[in-house]
């Protein structure tokens, strides 16, 4: 199982984790991969926290295993934390600028994680921080997050753009395509310069 | 032919369309919902419905099997629960047209409130059970199953489990069939109605052809077998992916994907070996089988304690197994880092302006030393507002509430159930608690929808699976049908009407209704409704907590100044709750 890549893509329901998985898996389809993967659905989408295991040449199981993750997208600032130890040393950190505290850490008035505290922990070789929502609101829509994370993570990724445009296509809302192909462009370009 | 990726449940709808599916039927539950909602895409030609219930979803499907069209119905592992009934005697009866029944499992119990193995059911039942171990396997055994169903005349159980309903996958798709069925009834009351003299004949009949299950399960290739070497892993369902991934070189692998398994084969292939694991998630289905053929060969599993008894297993769960076993060396297994300590958790919430949220409040309030039996919805996640005190299945929330009621607790108790589970199971113990003379409150949680599996319609909203109008019941004709004397209808985002019906509610004896009517946010938002947020005044807000406790996930608070983020929805119920009057509309810009 060598040729396998895997890809977890982290962060809280609603973000768009699971489009974003899809993109890839389109994009190996497309390139005539086989993939497996497995997605949050249900009861633990409301607000909770998302994963999407994607593993690009997978043939057999459809989940990662914590130390295997050869990239890790997330889309918040804790769910990265949450999900660190699924990379492997030697694997791609690129995250999203993003903070949501949970709201019972309101609730239960436990201290309230900081930006600067977790990004101190996060950092390390190959981290890549991205403010995925002034792309995405450059890109033209703050809905393109997603997208933006997934272009920042391409440079990574065993997979060609055009193969990744597919995906794009094959998943947005066809009228949001032009904005959603920006927000890649602008993801790119933020982990290659 | 054509490749996709697609959702381990839509390859599962596909396949039904490319076996020509007449007839579908099923109530939704995780992980099972997204196959009967994949089929309402494709706009079928033949009648697809959301049942009221599992068991009624059932029925459904057999009568119109029993006319010769092909049937498939879905629901959750403990769906198959409520329809127990129907499904152990339609063994006996048989079918015509091809019936398969879908019970997904949910090992872990991801989105669900027990682990229980509807292979068990099948064997219960003396059904045959197809148990996929990959994407591309459920669709084409589900493909097949239908007429697997039809040589043997028997209803076929499929039992996928959340890593199969929930994978994507790379997927061979087939051609939809374009040909569908008419179904025409022939009477032969010896074979469909089944009093004493024609069900000793059934029953008779039934297990006669337990041979010929077996037989034929095996000749369709649900066994297979790579024989290497002294060693054997023989594994089930998704079990089977993670063994396969990491199968030590020279290990035979074995995979059982239908029961009942034949015993003379399976004899065979493991006394070929001096050890054997087996891995399966949930019971020890196929363990049990190997252990009664074993004969000298030594067999590890869960009986002995190296494969857990509980949750999902994964390759590190794999792993362990097969070092355990001493397949393979301690020394061979990859490192796990350890996760980070302290991460605050992120359990599911409800949504900022969810309906449930401002009843639970209101609830508290009144009934502030009150008992709260609940029930199966997004409700349950009123646990966290601690308004919730029971919920053990569907359609339990009156009826555990009527037996505490009647051991004499004295503790006002305050039941409340969802509209989709009230007309689920929820009816009968409504007409129960007044007949047996219960006294207590219930609040049905109309959010117009069943929301936390997807949204699907129920009778009560009016609309079909396939979008169709239809007249939507009543909820209070029945509270009312039922003898409910006291029944209110309140709008949960007025506090002050809200309270004041629980109010009045409490004043009163025997069982009474408060309907809080509100759609779910999420369907409101799709609809187009738009309300104003909301806004903290800092200059009045004193940070006195009430609203950030009211646990509203668009209310931050940091360094005691309160804010309301763009997650508001306007239900404006903080604002009737906030003592200052701090919050309020913000301003149209």
């Amino acid at each position: 199982m060598s040729d396998v890549y895997n890809a977890l893509i982290v962060g809280i329901g609603g973000q768009g984790v699971v489009l974003a998985s899809n993109v890839l898996g389109e994009a190996c389809l497309a390139e005539g991969r086989t993939v497996r993967c497995s997605e949050t659905h249900g009861m633990a989408q409301r607000g909770g926290s998302v994963e999407s295991h994607v593993r690009i040449n997978g043939r057999y199981s459809p989940l990662i295993p914590p130390g295997q993750a050869d990239l890790l997208i997330s889309f918040e600032l804790l769910e990265a934390l949450r999900y660190r130890h699924y990379l492997k040393p030697e694997g791609t950190f690129v995250v999203n600028e993003y903070l949501v505290v949970p709201t019972s850490v309101y609730v239960q008035r436990l201290p309230v994680p900081q930006k600067d505290e977790l990004l101190e922990q996060l950092r390390g070789d190959r981290f890549y921080l991205i403010d995925a929502q002034a792309l995405a609101k450059e890109a033209g829509s703050p809905l393109t997050q997603n997208i933006v994370m997934v272009g920042a993570a391409s440079t990574h990724l065993p997979l060609a753009i055009t193969s990744l445009h597919e995906g794009i296509k094959r998943w947005v809302p066809a009228k949001t395509l032009e904005m959603n192909l920006k927000a890649f462009d602008l993801g790119r370009a933020a982990t290659t310069r | 032919m054509s490749r996709r990726y697609v959702l381990g449940n839509e390859a599962i709808a596909h396949a039904c369309l490319e076996a020509g599916v007449d007839f579908v039927s099923g109530y939704p539950g995780t992980p099972s919902s997204e196959i009967i909602e994949t089929l309402i895409r494709f706009k079928p030609s033949f009648h697809v419905e959301w049942s009221v219930n599992e068991k009624v979803a059932l029925e459904n499907a057999l009568g119109a099997s029993w006319t010769g069209v092909r049937t498939l119905v879905t629901m959750k592992h403990v769906g198959l629960n409520v329809a127990a009934d129907p499904l152990m005697t339609s063994a006996y009866t048989g079918v015509k047209g091809g019936c398969v029944i879908v019970s997904a499992d949910d090992p872990f119990a991801h989105s669900s409130q027990n682990e229980q193995d509807s292979r068990c059911y099948a064997k219960f039942a003396k059904l045959p059970c197809l148990d996929p171990c990959s994407v591309q396997d459920a669709h084409d055994m589900l493909r097949d199953a239908f007429s697997l169903s039809e040589e043997l005349g028997l209803p076929v159980l499929f039992r996928p489990t959340t890593r199969i309903c929930h994978q994507k996958s790379d997927v061979e798709l087939g051609e939809v069939a374009t040909e569908h069925r008419k179904g025409s009834f022939q009477k032969n009351p010896q074979q469909f109605v089944v009093i004493p003299a024609h069900t000793r004949v059934l029953h008779r009949r039934l297990n006669e052809k337990q041979p010929l299950v077996k037989e034929t399960l095996a000749r369709r290739g649900y066994f297979s077998t790579d024989l290497k070497g002294k060693d054997a892993v023989i594994a089930s369902g998704i079990a089977a992916a993670y063994a396969r991934e990491i199968l030590p070189p020279g290990t035979s692998f074995i995979r059982i994907g239908a029961y009942p398994i034949d015993e003379r084969w399976l004899r065979d292939v493991i006394t070929a070996h001096e050890r054997v694991l087996v891995m399966e998630e949930l019971d020890p289905m196929v363990e049990e089988a190997v252990r009664q053929v074993a004969g000298s060969t030594i067999v590890h599993g869960k009986l002995d304690g190296m494969v857990p008894s509980e949750g999902e297993l994964s390759l590190p769960l794999t792993y362990r197994a097969l070092t355990a076993a001493g397949f393979i060396n301690a020394t061979d297994v990859p490192l796990a880092p350890v996760p980070a300590q302290g991460v605050p958790v992120r359990p599911p919430i409800m949504c900022a302006g969810c309906m449930h949220r401002a009843t639970f409040f209101a609830m508290k309030k009144v009934f502030k030393d009150g008992i709260y039996p609940s029930d199966i919805g997004c409700y349950t996640l009123g646990l966290q507002l601690g308004a919730v005190d029971t919920c053990i299945c569907m359609g339990a929330s009156i009826t555990i509430g009527s037996g505490i009621y009647h051991a004499g607790e004295t503790h006002p108790i305050v039941c409340t159930i969802g509209d989709s589970t009230f007309l689920h199971t929820g009816i009968p113990g409504l007409m129960n608690a007044v007949y047996n003379g219960a006294s207590m409150v219930v609040v049905i949680l109309d959010n117009r929808t069943t929301a936390m599996t997807g949204h699907q319609p129920h009778p009560a909203t009016g609309s079909t699976a396939l979008g169709g109008e239809t007249p939507p019941v009543s909820l209070e004709a029945i509270c009312r049908a039922c003898g409910v004397q006291y029944v209110e209808t309140v709008d949960p985002y007025d506090l002050p009407t809200l309270t004041a019906a629980f109010q009045r509610a409490a004043e009163y004896t025997g069982v009474r209704v408060v309907i809080a009517r509100q759609p779910c946010v999420i369907i409101a938002r799709r609809a187009g409704i738009q309300r104003q947020r909301y806004m903290v005044d800092p200059e009045r807000c004193t940070a006195c907590g009430l609203c950030v406790r009211f646990g509203c996930p668009a209310i931050e608070t940091t360094d005691e100044i309160t804010t309301i983020t763009d997650l508001c929805s306007g239900c404006g119920v903080c604002a009737q709750i906030c003592p200052q009057g701090a919050i309020m509309r913000e301003a149209r810009t």
